[in-house]
């Protein structure tokens, strides 16, 4: 397949300067799955359309996601002679003033975002100078956002499959020292280095051999390899090939969330594109040295992402982990030595391969080697999906990177490790993000979603929150898990209704010690993480509600009252009408007023209040 | 009976007990949902037993065994959109379609759900209808959307 390579790559790489280097302009919509939502598939239409009766050649390009959710839809346009110009919040009455651009008229400069590239225009920043990218370095992220992932020719003119390449050349423990130099850890969660648990499978004895791709995604609230994979497939299918010809594997399988069309849309087409250019196929690890891969989608369970629940559910079984050793990658599916890698794991090690292993540790700190990215949401200013090296604190992620928190409040707490984490006090700001220091603090980096909360976040619901999701998401398999988590919600929710009682805090501690020690596997061994946390930095917060019968963040329902203020009602009545329980009474341009004696607290009123005369307040329950 | 044009779709799996969950979801795929005359066609397929089949069809959330409407309103219970006030979007749709989370309108046009997370979460609060997000949600906007929908 070597052979052939070079050629692919020099047709891929005119093909992509014939994109660059345009003489039609060139216009790149982000149509992921984000970008979709925020409305650009209605941008594409209309620049389309407007575009199409003109006397003017255009070029449009889908594009994955550049990371800045909340400036989403986002389109860059190129014209010839000048600066790319991306362009920010494109509504359809936006997309109509950029297409008169293309067509001729002026930039309209106050939709302008940064310029992209080696020129610039005055006035508007550098994409890598604004604020959101300005801490970040995009490596994994390089290509999201920028090529066609529905192109294989973007992907190879800018430098896919050029790490298989090099690793074909190199003998096995050239690779295995490749990555062990390289400091790469796994990217999942538990941060296990990539090439010992390689060098484990390749000494495990047996015949065939598996490499899994864990694209499950569980955590509820990240989304880093959805937009790897609807962005840049083909990082992900080159670092799988590579770990098939270093472990010696003829099959690989991706497994990805059914909740994931769009990413496994475009992995399909990714797949059989690499099989028409010979990357899989039989003769992909040379000649006649198989290496194909399966894509199987899961099935709804958060416990899949499990190494040893994926394997059941893979072979046909319900998801229920099994006690390791042997780990997966001694036995593994159908008993074989099996490795399995997050998506981001194996696009770094493409990265790695490509480029080598002093370029990639360049970044990252003496344990934790590298870049991550991280799925940045919550109350802050700019979510997305951003990446930095590790190393980098959260405080310069929450507020360089993203602005701080939104809408005016107070900083409250981070969460990082999603349901198997813990949440963070504004002091803790200031640790390094890497596997041990936040391990250190009581959390874990998981695999790198941040939700930032502001004062209006009850710490208590918020714990009794993520007990809600590990109950529902407990196989079932082990007593204190399945019995534990069930126990512990019931207390949160009795603190958060106003039941709590004090010995409630040290049943809660005591509790989730048992539920850690007796459980098989890391869903029930980390589900107390989001209370132990709680309790250990905002502990004050569990007291108020039981002794001082308050929510100091006025969210738990049996702790507030909605109240009209007099002196901003003016009576427009627009509150009244919505009440789903008709409990505002008022008559046209008079106060209004609230019945607490039916009022469900549904917040309608103070959601639609543009007067701002409707108040929480706390009140005892 | 809907059992009698299945055969298609089984067809195209080979018959081993590791494929039963793409079985089951392109069974569910075509049907909208596993009705239970079904499971024992799946299981002859599979060449498991019949308590297998519903055994894994019912550890897995995304198997149901009743009709859903035409239009899947999942409400998303993640981290983001928690935080993002998704509870009063949950709320407003229960009360806008007239349904509980988990039931189906009986004209069978809307069926009410949660989900754990759209990855969307940069723009929470989220819902998807069918596959499509829509996103940045307020308990007005749902409201507008489906009170449309609804006459
Ligand atoms: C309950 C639970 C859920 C998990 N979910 C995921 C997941 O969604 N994605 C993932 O990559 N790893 C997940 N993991 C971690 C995997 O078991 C495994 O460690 C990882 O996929 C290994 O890949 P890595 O070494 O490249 O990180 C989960 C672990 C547990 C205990
Ligand atoms: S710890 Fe919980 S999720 Fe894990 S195997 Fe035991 S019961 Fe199942
Ligand atoms: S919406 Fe606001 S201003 Fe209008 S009647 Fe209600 S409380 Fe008064
Ligand atoms: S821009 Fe795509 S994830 Fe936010
Ligand atoms: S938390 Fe709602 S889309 Fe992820």
């Amino acid at each position: 397949m070597t052979a052939g390579f070079d050629q692919l790559r020099q047709a891929a790489e005119e093909q992509w300067e014939s994109l660059t280097a345009s003489d039609t302009p060139v216009i790149t919509v982000g149509t992921a799955t984000c970008g979709r939502s925020a409305g650009a598939l209605d941008t594409l239409d209309v620049l389309r359309g407007e575009l199409a009766g003109r006397d003017l050649e255009c070029r449009f390009v889908e594009v994955g996601c550049l990371g800045p959710c909340y400036a989403e839809p986002l389109v860059t346009v190129s014209l010839p002679g000048a600066a790319t110009v991306c362009f920010e919040s494109v509504n359809i009455k936006a997309a109509r003033k950029i297409a008169a651009y293309v067509a001729g008229g002026e930039l309209p400069e106050e939709l302008a975002f940064a310029t992209i590239g080696p020129d610039s225009i005055p006035g508007i920043p550098d994409l890598m100078d604004t604020p959101v990218m300005k801490g970040q370095v995009r490596r994994v992220l390089r290509n999201c956002g920028v090529i066609d992932p529905g192109d294989i020719r973007h992907s190879l003119a800018r430098g896919a499959y050029s790490g298989l390449q090099r690793a074909l050349e190199l003998d096995r423990d050239a690779r295995i020292e490749e990555l062990d130099r390289s400091g790469l850890r796994g990217r999942g969660g538990a941060g296990f280095p990539v090439s010992r648990k390689w060098k484990f499978c390749i000494d495990a004895p047996g015949d065939t051999r598996y490499i899994i791709c864990n694209a499950d995604e569980g955590d509820p609230g990240a989304f880093m390899n959805r937009s790897l994979l609807e962005g840049d497939p083909h990082a992900l299918l080159e670092g799988m090939i590579i770990a098939g010809l270093t472990i010696g594997a003829a099959e690989g399988f991706i497994y990805c969330r059914a909740e994931y069309p769009l990413a496994l849309g475009r992995l399909a087409v990714a797949i059989e594109q690499a099989e028409q250019a010979g990357f899989l196929g039989p003769d992909a690890l040379g000649p006649g040295r198989p290496f194909r891969i399966k894509v199987k989608e899961g099935a709804g369970a958060f416990v899949c992402g499990e190494e040893t629940a994926l394997i059941a559910s893979l072979e046909g079984h319900r998801g229920m982990p099994r006690p390791r050793p042997p780990f997966p990658a001694v036995s593994g599916l159908w008993g074989c030595p099996t490795v399995i890698n997050n998506v981001e794991t194996l696009a770094s090690v493409a990265l790695i391969f490509q480029h080598g292993a002093a370029w990639y540790a360049e970044y990252g700190t003496e344990r934790s080697k590298g870049t991550k990215t991280f799925a940045l949401v919550g109350n802050v200013k700019r979510p997305g999906l951003v990446e930095v090296p590790l190393g980098t604190t959260l405080r310069e992620m929450i507020f360089d990177i993203g602005g701080g928190v939104s809408s005016g409040h107070r900083f409250k707490a981070v969460q990082t490790g999603g349901p198997s984490g813990g949440c963070l006090p504004e002091d803790k700001l200031d640790i390094p993000v890497d596997y041990e220091s936040l391990q250190e603090a009581g959390t874990i980096m998981g695999s790198g979603g941040i939700v930032v909360m502001d004062e209006r976040t009850c710490m208590v619901d918020f714990a009794r929150f993520f007990l809600d999701f590990a109950a529902d998401e407990s196989c079932g398999k082990c007593g204190p898990c399945r019995l534990g988590t069930r126990q512990l919600l019931r207390i949160l929710e009795d603190i958060t209704q106003g039941k709590g009682s004090p010995s409630d805090l040290e049943l809660l501690e005591g509790l989730s010690h048992n539920v850690m020690r007796g459980s098989l596997c890391g869903l029930g061994a980390t589900a107390p993480n989001p209370v132990l946390t709680t309790l250990r930095y905002f502990r004050d917060e569990y007291v108020a509600h039981i002794e001082g019968r308050t929510c100091p963040a006025l969210a738990c329902r049996d702790y507030i009252a909605f109240e009209i203020d007099g002196e901003n009602c003016t009576g427009c009545t627009a509150c009244a009408l919505l009440c789903p329980v008709d409990g505002i009474a008022g008559a046209k341009e008079e106060l209004h007023a609230i019945n607490a004696a039916v009022c469900i607290k549904c917040g309608v009123c103070s959601d639609t209040c543009t007067f701002d005369a409707v108040q929480t307040v706390g009140v005892s329950p | 009976m809907a059992t009698t044009n299945l055969g298609p779709v089984l067809s195209a799996f080979e018959r081993r007990p590791e494929s039963l969950i793409p079985l089951l979801q392109s069974v569910q795929e075509s049907l909208g949902y596993l009705p239970p005359d079904v499971l024992g066609t799946v299981a002859r397929h599979a060449r498991v037993p019949r308590s297998r089949v519903y055994g894994v069809a019912s550890f897995y959330s995304q198997f149901r065994f009743n009709p859903v409407g035409r239009h899947r309103v999942a409400v998303c219970r993640g981290t983001a959109c928690h935080v993002g006030g998704a509870r009063f979007i949950l709320e407003q749709l229960e009360r806008t379609l007239e349904i509980l989370e988990g039931q189906t309108t009986e004209d069978m046009e809307y069926s009410l759900e949660t989900v754990a997370c759209i990855g969307c979460c940069g723009l929470a609060p989220c819902i998807s209808v069918n596959d499509e997000v829509s996103a940045k949600l307020t308990p007005m906007k749902v409201r507008k959307q489906f009170k449309k929908a609804r006459k």
